[in-house]
Order: structure tokens, then sequence, then C-alpha cells
């Protein structure tokens, strides 16, 4: 029998990774725009597990608003990678260092 | 059950500005690049109609939408002032775009939808509402900092305050799911009831306030969650720092009056130990790390993360007096703010960015006024007396002394003087170095007319701070 728990474990593992990828990741800036997509899901499968277990449809009705903004999210993401891809021809993390922050 | 019809009355201000962005997007398009001009006054007329509807609002806090959105005198007091600094910022940017080459449609598109989303922040009272509103807010936001499609700097600034940006809603929604999951509800009011009653339980409120902190923290751009701070500043183009630099700030003080005292306020101020931590921080790097710099934009961006502590540290106390006075900061800043970076702007040429901290050389012989007028900016941001910076560093550190916290207002004190060091020297170079370039300023009418007023403004109001004061005081009551 699956319990609230199960459900948190899964959605907290899949925020760690998330993370992780966003961290570890020194490669590609695509990975990136995936890791934070990733992260918006564990944060819908909290929303649904809690919402199912409380009955209460506030949570789903949540999930779909931010489904929606993730979608908007990923294409000005998208669009701005192209931008940078098109002014300095690499879309490597490791490359975007002219401002020193 | 059926379905009730909201009263849409209380949000007529959001439904006009929506409106306007509409007419707006579709008049741009008919209007050739020669006669940009006009897109900006029909901005402005869509600001000036929305401030109308604004103050048309009843008075008392109204709950509309199924309790999701609030109209109450708080909600009125930002959403002036975000309609004021908006429209400063439009015009102030209009040469300097111009001159560019990057006068379009869209500089005012994208502004307008990030002021509406700064509105419906600014009138959130549930959680999806804040999430849409700051959503709306950061997209347009993006979009605006990489504006300068030819510039692979803004690019990349882009890039960075995406990513982080997006992290920082995703960790503030982890949070507010948990939230969620404790409480049952979304509206801030009901999810305060349950914190307030027997059962609420404590690790599991503690994590999700902290999740929704870092959030709100990012928004603002304390430490440590400020890296994207300078560099967006230094990316982007004047005229979209100017933007990123003055109006948001005020929506990311009423995510955190409604997220941290509406929502989570019971719970024995779960986030104030969290909060102090920040604003400590904040207050040491911004100022200490501030004097290092030699670009102006990239010093700007660090005092911004200094006041942004000097404000949190007015938020933690849980008072009213500290709420208002955290209020009353917020509110001075972004004027002080817009001063600065109008200055800036006023001295970058066609073909030439006043970047570098040695371009204010000798400002004093090249336009004594303006010189002046950026005294009186930089000089209220150290908070000397009479100018208005003075008075909102005063009151938040009255708050504290207030609850007995003096060991942290002595800590603010010193870092404000620490602080000063770096206002001093800008000072210093306007009126005591050899300017390398003695031509004049050559800047629109418009622009000087507005920088003028605004330094005046910092002067004006530090001088009669009574209303606004007590502006801050009938918001916040």
């Amino acid at each position: 029998m699956l319990t609230l728990t199960h459900f948190l474990m899964l959605s907290g593992a899949l925020f760690a990774i998330a993370m992780a990828g966003i961290f570890i990741n020194r490669k590609n800036m695509i990975l990136l725009l995936m890791c934070i997509e990733l992260l918006l899901l564990a944060v819908n499968f909290n929303f649904i597990a809690f919402s199912h277990f409380l009955g209460n449809a506030d949570g789903q009705i949540f999930v779909f608003f931010i489904l929606t903004v993730a979608a908007a999210e990923a294409a000005i993401g998208l669009a701005i990678l192209v931008t940078l891809f098109r002014t300095r021809a690499s879309i490597d993390v490791e490359d975007m260092d002219s401002l020193k922050g | 059950m059926g379905f009730v019809i909201p009263e849409f009355g209380p949000a007529m201000a959001e439904i006009a500005l929506a409106t306007g962005i509409c007419v707006v997007l579709l008049a741009d398009l008919f209007i050739s690049d020669k006669h940009r001009g006009f897109t900006l006054l029909l901005a402005l007329i869509t600001l000036v109609l929305t401030g109308v509807a604004v103050t048309g609002g009843a008075g008392g806090s109204i709950l509309t939408f199924s309790g999701s959105y609030i109209a109450d005198p708080l909600s009125q007091v930002l959403k002036l002032f975000t309609l004021l600094i908006v429209a400063v910022v439009f015009v102030y940017s209009h040469s300097y775009l111009r001159d560019r080459g990057l006068l379009k449609g869209e500089y005012y598109l994208l502004g307008l939808f990030a002021t509406l989303g700064m509105f419906v922040m600014i009138s959130a009272h549930s959680l999806i509402t804040m999430y849409l509103g700051l959503e709306l807010m950061s997209l347009a936001l993006y979009a605006m900092v990489a504006f300068d499609r030819e510039s692979p700097v803004a690019a990349e600034a882009a890039m960075k305050y995406f990513i982080l940006g997006a992290i920082a809603s995703g960790v503030a929604l982890y949070g507010m799911s948990i939230i969620y999951g404790l409480t049952g509800s979304l509206q801030l009011n009901e999810i305060a009831a349950v914190l307030r009653g027997p059962d609420a339980g404590t690790p599991a409120v503690m994590l999700g306030t902290a999740f929704v902190l870092i959030g709100v923290a990012f928004k603002f751009g304390a430490v440590p969650f400020h890296n994207w701070v300078p560099d967006v500043y230094q990316g982007a183009a004047t005229s979209t720092t100017l933007f990123i630099g003055t109006a948001p700030k005020l929506a990311a003080f009423a995510m955190m009056f409604r997220l941290l005292e509406t929502g989570l306020g019971a719970e024995d101020f779960a986030w104030e130990p969290m909060l102090v931590v920040l604003a400590v921080l904040s207050l040491a790097v911004g100022n200490v790390v501030a004097i290092a710099q030699t670009n102006i934009k990239r010093m700007l961006a660090y005092s911004t993360i200094g006041h942004v502590g000097f404000i949190l540290l007015g938020f933690s106390t849980g008072t009213v007096e500290g709420y208002q006075a955290a209020l009353f900061y917020t509110i001075v800043y972004s004027i002080m703010a817009a001063g600065a970076f109008g200055i800036v702007i006023l001295m970058s040429q066609r073909g030439f960015e006043a970047e570098e901290l040695s371009d204010f050389k000798g400002l004093n012989q090249r336009s004594p006024w303006f010189a002046g007028m950026m005294l009186l900016v930089m000089v209220s941001m150290i908070g000397i007396p009479p100018f208005v910076g003075f008075f909102a560093k005063l009151n938040v550190l009255a708050a504290l002394v207030d609850i007995n916290r003096t060991l942290l207002a002595v800590l603010a004190v010193l870092f404000s003087v620490i602080g000063a060091f770096y206002y001093l020297r800008v000072i210093r170079l306007m009126y005591f170095d050899e300017a390398e370039d003695t031509s004049p300023l050559q800047a629109g009418f418009d622009v000087r007319v507005l920088v003028s007023m605004n330094g005046l403004a910092v002067l004006l109001l530090g001088l009669f701070a009574n209303p606004l004061l007590a502006i801050c005081a009938a918001a916040i009551g």
C-alpha cells in the first residue's frame, strides 16, 4: 500500500536530483533547462500527492498553473539560449565568465 | 453549489492595466520606428489611467476572487508608487534606447507586463496568485535583460538571471507545496488560521517557511542569494538595470509581507531568526564588497544589497513599526535608485556608456547642476540628515531598539559607516578630480527635468518626511 510518505520521498528525490544536476553540471546549458523542468515536476508531484491525500482539489488546480508557467518559462529560456549562442557561438556553462559574479 | 461570479471592482487597476497593454500591443504594430515616441505616450497614458483606477478603489480591505485577491490600503500605496516609478523609468529610458537603436515597442510592453505581474503580487492573497504574479514579473524581466540582442554580456546576464530565478521560484514553490500539505489550503488567511491552531507541526512548517523565504530573498537579492544582482545590473542595458533596480523591490516587499506576515505570521515567527541572518549578511557583503568595485553599475548593485539588508532588518522585528519602517525604506530606496541610475543614463551618450567610476571624474566641471543632483542622491544613500535616506535608516533603527535589539542596530550603523566610503568616493571623483573629457553633458530636455525632480525629491522628502511616513503608517495599521 502506497502512503503519502512514499510520494513525498519520490518527489524529494526528484527535487534533489534536479538540484544536484544544476550544481554539478559544468558542461551544457540545455541540461540546466532540463533540470529546472525536473524541479518543477517534483513540486507538481508534491502538490498532487498532498491534494489526493487531503481530499482537496486546490493542489491539482495549482499544478495546472505550474505546468502552464513552466511551458512559458522553457520558451523564454530557450529564446535566451538562442541569443546566447548567436552572440558567442557556445552554450558551455564554463564559458559564462565574462561577468565575474 | 452554484458558481458565484466574483466581484471585479477591487481588481479594476489590473483590468485597466491589462486592457491598456492590449491597446499598446496592437497600436505599436502600426507605429513606424520614427514615431516610437507615440508608444511611450500610450504606455504613460495606460499607467496614468491605471493610477486613476487604483485611487478610485474603495477604502478598507476587500477580498475577492474566492479570497485569492486582496485590495487594501497597503496594495494601494505600493501600486501607486510602482506606477510612478515605472513611468519615471520609461521616460528616462526613452532617449537612451533611441541613441542605441534599441527603441522598440517591446521595451515598453515588457515593462508594462512586468508591472502587471507586480500588481498581481501586490494584491495576491493566495499562493496561486502570488506565484502567477511572480512569474509574470520575472519572465518579463528575463526577456528585458536579453533585450539588447547584439550584446554578448546582456545574453550572459539574462541566462544567469533566468537560471537562478527559475531555481528560486522552484524552491519557493516546493516550500509552498509543503505548506499546502500541512494546512490544506492555498489561501493566506486560512493558512495563518491553521498555523495558529494547536496541531501545527513545527519542524515541517520551519522547512516550508525556509524554502519560501529563499524565494523572497532571491527576489530581493539578499545574501547569500545575491549572485545574480551585480551580474545582471552590469550586463543589462542601463535602461533595463534602471527598471530591475527600482520597481520590483516594491513587489518583493509585497511578496515578503503577504507570505511571511499574512500567511506564516504565526508559528512564533519561525522566519524571524532566518531574516536576521540574511539581513546581517546582506549588510556586510553589500557594503564591504561595494568598495572594491570600479564599475558604477556593479557598485550600485552591491549598494542595493546593503540597502536590502536594512529593509530585511526592519521587517525581521515583526512589529507594526518595523513593517512600516521597512515599507518606508523600500519606497525611499526605489526613488533614490531611480535617481542614481537616472544620472548614469544621463551621462551615457551616443556610442558611450558611463559604466566606470572614472567616468564621473570632474562631473562638477562639466555640469555642476547634475553633479549636485548626484551629490544629493549619494548623500541620501549614506543616510545623512536632512535627506530622506536618513529617516529611512532612523526608522529601522528605532524599530530595532524598541524591541531591545540594540546590538543589531549598532551593527547596522557600523556597516552603513563602512558603506559611506564608496558613496563619498563618487562625490570625491565628481568634485575634486579633473575631468578627462570636459565636454558638457548632452541629454534631452525630458531626462534633464526628470533627473532634477528626482534629485530634489530626495531632498524635499527628507525635509518634509511626515506625509510619506503617514502614508506608510496608514498602509500598515
